[in-house]
């Protein structure tokens, strides 16, 4: 069997690499309290590495080094380790990991969950971490048997010894497993050898998430907690003036009101009484410099910013002096506006800081931010809290933030008990890191074959990496405000795309595939435009402008082929198509849409997904269900706008959601590339708002040059 | 103050008239299956049965449900064995879960009217609840998987909806 198999730093090196540096450590939590190799109750316990725990009852645990939050973190990571360990699926409990750096996923270089990352991250160390763990358990029979380690082989939850047929579970191997030394090199299977790798796997959280049993963040129980709710200032930016809090402290159930620096805290025995005696809170904020803020002020810097001219992201050829190259050429302008993320789960965060530090529950995509934000805000070291990651009720970026995180320790260091915050559903859309806005000039000239001969993209919105991680922005680019623009695949002699950096001071975040969110719209509508100006089939404009190897041609070629591109459209409808690349994986969509009550309707999506190796491929379906409502839901109805420096939204009546009656029918198809993963629970957002906008383009002959999309009287 | 029967049991709560049924059955019942989404009815994330019937439990003040049966997630089933449970796992449907219990108490309420209903059926019945991981064509093969499940066992004794 191991001739069949190849040593992983061969498949490390075509994966990328990923394993340099990299070291199979057991978290430090666990290392102290098992240094001896045993369980509290004496028994053996076998922990090689900080994600498998097997003991001699047969009980086995996989730790889950990734939040979930349901992209299948806590399916897709014991899949990854299984596979390798040769453990019966699904023969384990799990738990959610510790803070710890031992966590950080590999791509990310922190214990972060995002980035569609947690299987292109974690692929070759997880397969690693379980080769090793097997590896132990054939090595403790080996010397049980006294035969060469080659002469074994594994079964699921069995070694054995090829030659006699002789057998040990592993559950009688773990004692003498445990006293051995991890390899220095270990294993993988190749490919072809997998059992659980590829094979559509259902969710291991379903039961728990049917019966009300999956404890989020806002299930935190702990004992004496009070529940807080929060008064902060409608103005970003804005601090607290006064606040007259007799009439809520004098509120049924409620314990105290504590004033923090950008708002007031009602804390009470349950958090609707918290909430109704903050509305008897009588406040006088200082709104700060934002409270003239409007969307025509915004608009007018992001105007301001193009024209004053931005940093290069691209430059190629002539660039945009190649426009006056031909007499063909198009100027749009297009717009997106900032959007909120309105995961189910409104924000929310459990602290208590007590005698020997900190202890945090909390549903969040990063751990190690929690933990130095806890020990900052309680005067702690990092060692000395504790986060407990619960399911996540959504992330989709926002759950990167520590701002909750932030409050409730604050809270609960003043309160001298435990506190849960848990935000309205309004707090959470009035005071997020929103998805930037951005304000978009587009230019083309087209040869006289219909072709582009010169590109030009002007951006002007706000940084989001100015505020998480100012390194990331080099030479005035913030490449999440150009991902998807300034490196779209189209082969175009001159291109030139600039970004402006203009922040209006709105915060902005990581949203859902972030820049792509908005730059696969801009870019895959002007070049629909292009196509159409030309009189060319947007599929076949698409596929003239790609390289004959780009990954992009194999999934546009099979969306094409699924919905039968070109051919019979029903009555009222046309399509539309798009295609992007973002976080290593290849996405195109097409869409079927029709216009009722003014409305677009969308009927259908035919979505192609090379994500190379797809670990769960019932996973990868169901991601881009999800991205195509996500992008859908932004596509038709999200806009976030500003008033007096306020967000004008406040609930799912004025910030809508995709519901059941409106969601399409899909049809995925995966395109079995043989590369190594790339990401999946982002990628199918950005191809939907083009593809759509394309489609009612069709159908009125008007482009979509704005989203939210609506169509005027004319349509 | 009420008393109702929560899950077939007799539960006294001494909470203001007002207080939401929502809050009052996580915050002094201290059953958490039941999720807070928005506050006022727009989401459907609360979705409990008062006396069958699918109710935001966000919006219904604890004094309106004086004397009557409620029931949430917890009580579906004694053991995540109710028809709509079950097929929501063998449809793989929920994603992150935290609107799931509401989808499937809604659910369970409309199997229990329309043992067969039509996508337009389904349509009207869960417009009210919203999914932002996007759940909803797994969730409608999975209340079509229930309505065939409960269809071709009907043979005696309903399931409890």
């Amino acid at each position: 069997m191991t001739t069949r198999r190849q040593f992983l730093k061969v498949s490390a090196a075509v994966g990328g690499g990923l394993l340099i540096g990299f070291r199979l450590g057991a978290p430090e939590s666990a290392r102290a309290a098992s240094a001896d190799g045993a369980s509290s109750d004496g028994k053996a316990v076998f922990e090689p590495n900080a994600w498998v725990e097997m003991h001699a009852d047969g009980r086995n645990i996989l730790t889950i080094s990734g939040s979930e939050m349901g992209q299948g973190a806590m399916t897709v990571i014991p899949m990854m380790i299984a596979e390798e360990l040769d453990l019966p699926w699904a023969d384990f409990d799990t738990r959610f990991a510790p803070a710890d750096p031992v966590y950080a996923n590999p791509v990310l270089g922190g214990q972060v969950t995002g980035g569609s990352a947690t299987v292109r991250g974690f692929y070759n160390q997880l397969r690693e971490v379980g080769a090793s763990a097997r590896e132990l358990l054939m090595q403790a029979a080996a010397n049980r048997w006294g035969v060469p380690l080659s002469e074994l082989r594994t079964e699921p939850g069995v070694v054995v010894h090829t030659a006699t047929g002789r057998q040990a579970e592993y559950r009688d191997l773990v004692a003498d497993a445990a006293e051995l030394e991890p390899p220095e090199e270990v294993f993988t299977k190749s490919p072809e050898e997998f059992r659980l790798i590829g094979q559509p796997t259902k969710r291991l959280d379903s039961p728990q998430k049917t019966t009300g049993q999956a404890d989020f963040g806002i299930d935190a129980r702990p004992g004496g907690v009070l529940k807080a709710s929060i008064a902060r200032c409608p103005v970003f930016g804005g601090t607290l003036k006064s606040v007259d809090a007799s009439k809520a402290r004098k509120a049924a159930n409620v314990v105290d009101v504590i004033e923090m620096e950008r708002g007031v805290a009602v804390l009470a025995r349950d958090w609707w009484s918290a909430d109704q005696a903050r509305s008897m809170l009588s406040i006088e904020w200082d709104e700060g410099e934002l409270a003239d803020l409007d969307d025509a002020a915004i608009e007018a810097q992001f105007r301001e910013g193009v024209q004053s001219g931005g940093k290069p992201a691209r430059s190629e050829g002539r660039g945009a002096e190649a426009l006056a190259d031909g007499e063909n050429t198009l100027e749009a302008t297009y717009r997106v506006p900032y959007l909120a993320h309105t995961t189910m789960e409104p924000m929310n965060a459990t602290a208590s800081v007590h005698g020997d530090g900190v202890t945090v529950w909390v549903p969040t995509q990063a751990q190690g931010s929690v933990q130095q934000v806890a020990a900052d805000v309680a005067g702690v070291s990092k060692d000395k809290v504790t986060v407990h990651t619960t399911f996540l009720g959504g992330g989709f970026g926002r759950r990167f933030e520590t701002d909750f995180v932030r409050e409730a320790v604050e809270l609960s260091k003043q309160a001298g008990r435990p506190v849960q915050v848990i935000w309205s559903r309004p707090d959470d859309i009035r005071h997020d890191f929103y998805r930037p806005a951005a304000y978009n000039e587009l230019a083309a000239t087209l040869g006289d074959d219909g072709l582009p001969v010169a590109w030009v993209h002007r951006i002007a919105g706000p940084s989001i990496w100015s505020r998480v991680a100012p390194g990331m922005v080099k030479d005035g680019i913030d490449p999440a405000a150009v991902e998807g623009a300034a490196d779209h695949p189209y082969q175009i002699e001159n291109i030139d795309v600039s970004y402006a950096q203009v922040d209006p001071g709105i915060p902005v975040g990581f949203w859902r595939s972030v820049g792509h969110s908005q730059n696969a719209y801009v870019v895959e509508s002007f070049l629909d435009e292009l196509a159409r100006k030309a009189g060319m089939d947007p599929v076949e404009y698409r596929r003239r402008l790609l390289k004959s190897d780009a990954r992009e041609r194999g999934v546009l070629d099979r969306v094409a082929e699924m919905a039968d591109w070109g051919g019979k459209v029903p009555e009222g409808r046309a399509r539309g198509v798009a295609v992007a690349k973002s976080f290593g994986s290849y996405c195109a969509e097409v869409a079927e849409v029709s216009i009722e009550n003014g409305m677009p309707r969308v009927h259908r999506v035919w979505a192609a997904i090379d994500c190379g190796i797809a670990v769960n491929p019932a996973g990868v379906e169901r991601q881009i269900h999800s991205g195509i409502a996500y992008g859908l839901t932004a596509a038709l109805f999200g806009r976030i706008s500003i008033k007096n420096g306020r967000v004008q939204q406040q609930n799912f009546n004025d910030y809508k959601a995709l519901r059941m009656d409106q969601m399409p029918a899909v049809e995925v198809s995966i395109v079995d590339s043989g590369n190594a993963p790339g990401g999946v629970g982002e990628p199918g957002v950005p191809p939907i708002a083009p593809a759509v906008a394309n489609a009612l383009a069709s159908l009125t002959g008007k482009p979509v040059r704005e989203l939210p999309i609506e169509l005027d009287g004319s349509a | 103050m009420a008393t109702l029967t929560l899950n077939g049991r007799p539960v006294t709560l001494e909470v203001a008239d007002d207080m939401p049924l929502l809050w009052a059955i996580r915050d002094y019942v201290g059953l958490t299956g039941t999720k807070f989404g928005c506050g006022t009815g727009l989401c459907g994330a609360c979705t409990v049965h008062v006396d069958g019937e699918a109710t935001r439990s966000c919006v219904t003040p604890i004094a309106s449900v004086d004397g009557k049966d409620v029931t949430t997630i917890e009580g579906l089933s004694s053991a995540g064995d109710h028809p709509v449970q079950l097929a929501w796992v063998a449809e793989d449907a929920p994603q992150c879960g935290y609107c799931q219990s509401g989808q499937i108490m809604q659910a369970a309420a409309l199997l229990a009217d329309n043992p067969d209903p039509s996508d337009a059926d389904i349509d009207q019945a869960m417009q009210g609840n919203i999914c932002r991981c996007g759940t909803y064509n797994q969730i409608r093969a999975a209340i079509k998987h229930a309505a065939a499940t409960k269809m071709a066992g009907r043979d005696g004794e309903e399931v409890s909806a």
